[in-house]
């Protein structure tokens, strides 16, 4: 049977010896099938799409980079004594990680060279799907169908600091070793299980022979191994949903206007890619990034002051920062039924990273429940066009910024030559006030930019040319827009507030007053886009000025 | 008609056209027209582009032959310094910045100037079809029925009961990550043995400080006699032990009651690990007699026994109670009498062990 329905197919000979090859694979693994899917599929285009391919290129450089160092890292925690080319470090007793980690700087040719692109792509990374995560979030990429693939970007932001920092604990420097103390400490403080956690991590007491190796693992085996699950999940999502594009004329959520993959979308992204790697390789080349070999190998106690995590540890060492120990006559460590809690640690550890991460994990849901917006969404929202979500996103990105401040309030202090204590005051107060302050300031930025918009759409924009009318009047010309500009300034929805309803037993729920309150806080002050009508009041009222206009023009010709 | 738009005849009259039940918004003109490009118009501009192509892909060339030149030529054999070091990753970067950007550049700029740079639109489809969906609940409900899991209950309560027991090996397996904690962070090396009292040596040669050697104003890195002579557990020994000592003015300390005889003539010994989160209190500011720890700026006052007087940490640094011995080095005269370093959940169950 088999044979009668080949004997059927029309046959098809390649002949170029490429076509052969192309031809072979094709019949056992249908792949014009995927090509055709695939081929001409459309993107769309914009330079704010770029830092999650930024993320993507940059874990790449890190499978890349990190393999390298592999072949020559040793994670153990013996104990050796230096002899490489580095002769400060001369017979200095240190770990066999320390040892093995200054031997690849210096004794492995582009050893160094391949640490810090290592270590430069691992900034880079969590940066590119943080400042990715906020462009998603300002534009409402996160709405219906995408809430899963948004929580799936939290995930992976998570992992990507995750494997941060059991990447920067590896060189068992003093500077990570300091670091490890702290987490140490952290840990310490969780009530009831911290002791048994602790010794569980570090095999016994703090530093102990055991944690450089099991952080090792974690680094370079579960963790990447998730993070690139997460990265198929994010992008069979991405192909599932089809891209989000900004709204403009001729795109709408029935349609995806771009370029094809093949061949201009798939060149620019695949070109980006070696753009991201020389970018990484020219920091890698010309700064500095964890001289190792400056700080010495682990000693539990020399410091350096003016010690820092690597940037996106910084929150949350700030946070630690910021929460005083005692207030008044009142400690926050305190000894209840016999043991102890404390609370200093505690709180702002887990407390600002819990309730930023719940938030964003949480909000494409919060967002739906109070607008009760149930389409789908492949149209991006203009930052200014949703006020309140724009002003919420402001909110939580001071607030980050303030504990991100606190991890350099040392530093913020010796620059500017201010009192270390004064600053960490001024932060405590922004801590509570600096959202507040955020939302406001972003919620009217954002209206007036409506306003602007609206303005701009219905008279035209500002030509900056002055003239005088025949009656002595002085006004200036007006260049209406053409209909393509002023459908992106009119062309969004302008949501009202929704009252409470009753339900299907013809009662209102507080659930639902309670909707219905924060649809109000939410939608209350809009700017309606400028209607056709509108734009025919502004003309009938400026048409002798813009005539006057195109008069002037014809004299001075 | 030339008032209202750009002036071109085709467009001009969206807003007087438009249609009846559209008034209150603006129709969508649709995509905008396209706009051609230098490169597809003339072929000079085209030839210049593709030259320019072409020049950045052999910038890439360049940039490699510079990473292999800089690989091979520049030695690091012995004594190489950290110069030499230094040109060598700096020609590396630099060889591969120019081999990806070239070749990133290069196609990018391909792409945009001589690729079809029309935009096109296609059609979005439904993520899923209701007649999948009905296919789909039919399936499943198909297998449900198959396994006839609903009709025996006293399968599926025996499978979850199986099942949610089966991960328990799986945790207990870890049980030998770590020891139990015990009692090992009461205690330090500072405690006496055999009756004999441990001698504060400085850190890190360990060479034992006389009392005559503190001069007023003037502190020490300490560490406990034979913590250099340890083969295991040397960190985890100092991690606890490290000690500052410092002389102050007598007059200037005020110890509480209990306390009086654990200094000697204005000199203190204080725990060096933070009790905030177990950094090194390095910094000891001699003018005001505070302690700085520089991680997270928690600052202890020397005059008030270390008492907290700003930032994160909220117990005072333990003391460490010493004396001096009769060849008039300074020793402990027990260990700390509390738990040294972050608290912990167990602490003050140990805080009380060691002082009963």
């Amino acid at each position: 049977m088999s044979a009668s329905s080949t004997a059927k197919a029309p046959a098809f000979v390649a002949t170029t010896k490429a076509g052969r090859i192309t031809d072979f694979v094709d019949a056992r693994v249908g792949g014009s099938g995927i090509l055709r899917e695939f081929g001409r599929k459309v993107f769309p285009d914009h330079w704010s799409f770029m830092f999650g391919e930024v993320a993507l290129y940059s874990f790449v450089i890190l499978l890349l980079s990190g393999t390298f160092l592999t072949f020559f890292f040793d994670p153990s925690m013996a104990e050796t004594h230096y002899d490489g080319s580095y002769i400060p470090l001369q017979n200095v007793e240190m770990s066999v990680a320390y040892s093995s980690s200054l031997d690849i700087t210096f004794d492995v040719r582009g050893g160094l060279f391949m640490r810090q692109v290592h270590h430069w792509s691992a900034l880079l990374f969590v940066a590119s799907i943080a400042v990715h995560m906020l462009r998603v979030f300002f534009t409402g990429a996160f709405r219906k169908p995408r809430e899963m693939n948004w929580v799936v970007g939290g995930v992976l932001l998570i992992l990507a600091m995750a494997a941060g920092f059991t990447g920067y604990s590896l060189p068992d420097d003093l500077l990570s070793g300091n670091g490890l103390r702290i987490i140490d400490g952290v840990i310490k403080s969780i009530p009831v299980i911290g002791t048994y956690t602790s010794f569980f991590l570090f095999g016994g007491e703090f530093p102990g022979t055991a944690v450089i190796g099991r952080l090792y693992m974690l680094h370079i085996l579960l963790v990447p191994a998730l993070i690139l699950l997460m990265i198929v999940l994010h992008l069979f999502m991405v192909v599932v949903h089809k891209h989000t594009q900004y709204p403009g004329p001729g795109r709408n959520d029935g349609n995806v206007v771009g370029y094809p993959l093949g061949p201009v979308y798939a060149a620019k992204a695949g070109g980006f890619f070696f753009i991201v790697f020389g970018v990484v390789a020219l920091m890698a080349a010309f700064f500095t990034i964890n001289p190792i070999w400056n700080y010495g190998p682990y000693d539990p106690s020399p410091v350096s002051a003016g010690t820092q995590p690597d940037w996106y540890i910084g929150f949350v060492d700030g946070a630690l920062r910021l929460m005083p120990g005692v207030i008044g006559d009142f400690h926050f460590e305190y000894v209840i039924f016999g043991y102890t809690l404390t609370l200093n640690v505690l709180l702002p550890a887990l407390v600002p990273a819990g309730i930023l991460f719940t938030i964003m994990f949480m909000y494409p849901w919060i967002e739906s429940w109070i607008t009760k917006d149930n389409r789908e969404h492949h149209v991006l929202d203009r930052p200014r066009n949703a006020p309140t979500r724009t002003a919420i996103g402001v909110a939580g990105f001071v607030w980050y910024c303030v504990m991100w401040a606190a991890a350099g309030s040392d530093l913020i202090a010796t620059h500017f030559h201010v009192s270390l204590n004064d600053v960490t005051y001024w932060l405590r107060t922004l801590f509570f006030i600096g959202p507040v302050i955020a939302y406001i300031v972003a919620k009217r930025v954002a209206l007036a930019l409506q306003r602007k918009d609206r303005e701009i759409a219905l008279h035209g924009r500002e030509t900056g040319r002055i003239v005088r009318l025949p009656h002595g009047e002085f006004i200036e010309v007006h260049a209406p827009l053409d209909e393509y500009k002023r459908y992106k300034l009119v062309g969004f929805e302008s949501p009202v507030p929704l009252p409470a309803v009753p339900n299907d037993h013809g009662i209102v729920t507080r659930k639902e007053k309670q909707r219905a309150f924060l649809s109000r806080w939410f939608f209350e002050d809009r700017v309606a886009p400028a209607t056709p009508a509108e734009l025919e009041a502004a003309h009938g009222h400026h048409a002798p000025a813009v005539e006057a206009a195109e008069e002037s023009k014809s004299l001075s010709h | 008609m030339g008032n209202h738009s750009d002036g071109s005849p085709n467009h001009s009259g969206t807003v007087a056209t438009a249609g009846q039940n559209e008034v209150e918004k603006f129709q969508d003109p649709g995509l905008p027209p396209h706009r051609l490009r230098l490169a597809d118009t003339d072929p000079k501009a085209a030839k210049r582009a593709e030259r320019q192509v072409a020049l950045l892909f052999g910038t890439s060339v360049v940039g490699t032959l510079i990473f292999l030149v800089a690989y091979f030529a520049i030695d690091l054999g012995e004594g190489a310094d950290i110069a030499t070091i230094r040109l060598q990753n700096a020609l590396l970067g630099v060889g591969t910045a120019f081999a990806m950007l070239g070749i990133g550049t290069g196609i990018v700029h391909w792409a945009k100037a001589l690729m079809p740079d029309h935009e096109v639109s296609e059609e979005r489809h439904a993520i899923r079809t209701e007649d999948d969906r009905q296919a789909a609940v039919r399936i499943v409900d198909d297998i449900v029925d198959e396994t006839g899991i609903k009709r025996r209950p006293l399968i599926r309560n025996t499978l979850l009961g199986a099942v949610a027991l089966a991960p328990l090996p799986a945790l207990a397996i870890f049980g030998d990550l770590g020891p139990r904690p015990d009692k090992a962070l009461s205690h330090t090396m500072w405690a006496p043995v055999e009756g004999k009292l441990k001698r504060l040596t400085r850190d890190p040669d360990g060479t034992p400080i006389k009392a005559s050697d503190v001069t007023l104003g003037s502190a020490f890195h300490v560490i406990p006699e034979g913590l250099n002579e340890l083969h295991e557990g040397k960190l985890n020994e100092k991690a606890k032990a490290v000690v500052l000592l410092m002389r102050l003015d007598p007059a200037s300390l005020n110890p509480s009651k209990g306390r009086e005889d654990w200094g000697y003539n204005g000199i203190v010994a204080y725990s060096k690990i933070c009790t905030h989160v177990g950094c090194p209190v390095a910094l000891y500011e001699q003018q005001t007699h505070h302690l700085l720890c520089p991680c997270h700026q928690s600052t202890f006052d020397l005059t008030q026994e270390c008492k907290v007087i700003f930032g994160p940490a909220s117990r005072p640094l333990p003391q460490l109670p010493i004396a001096v011995d009769d060849e008039g080095y300074l020793v402990a005269t027990s260990d700390f009498k509390e738990p040294v370093g972050p608290s912990y959940w167990e602490r003050d169950e140990h805080e009380r062990i060691i002082n009963s």
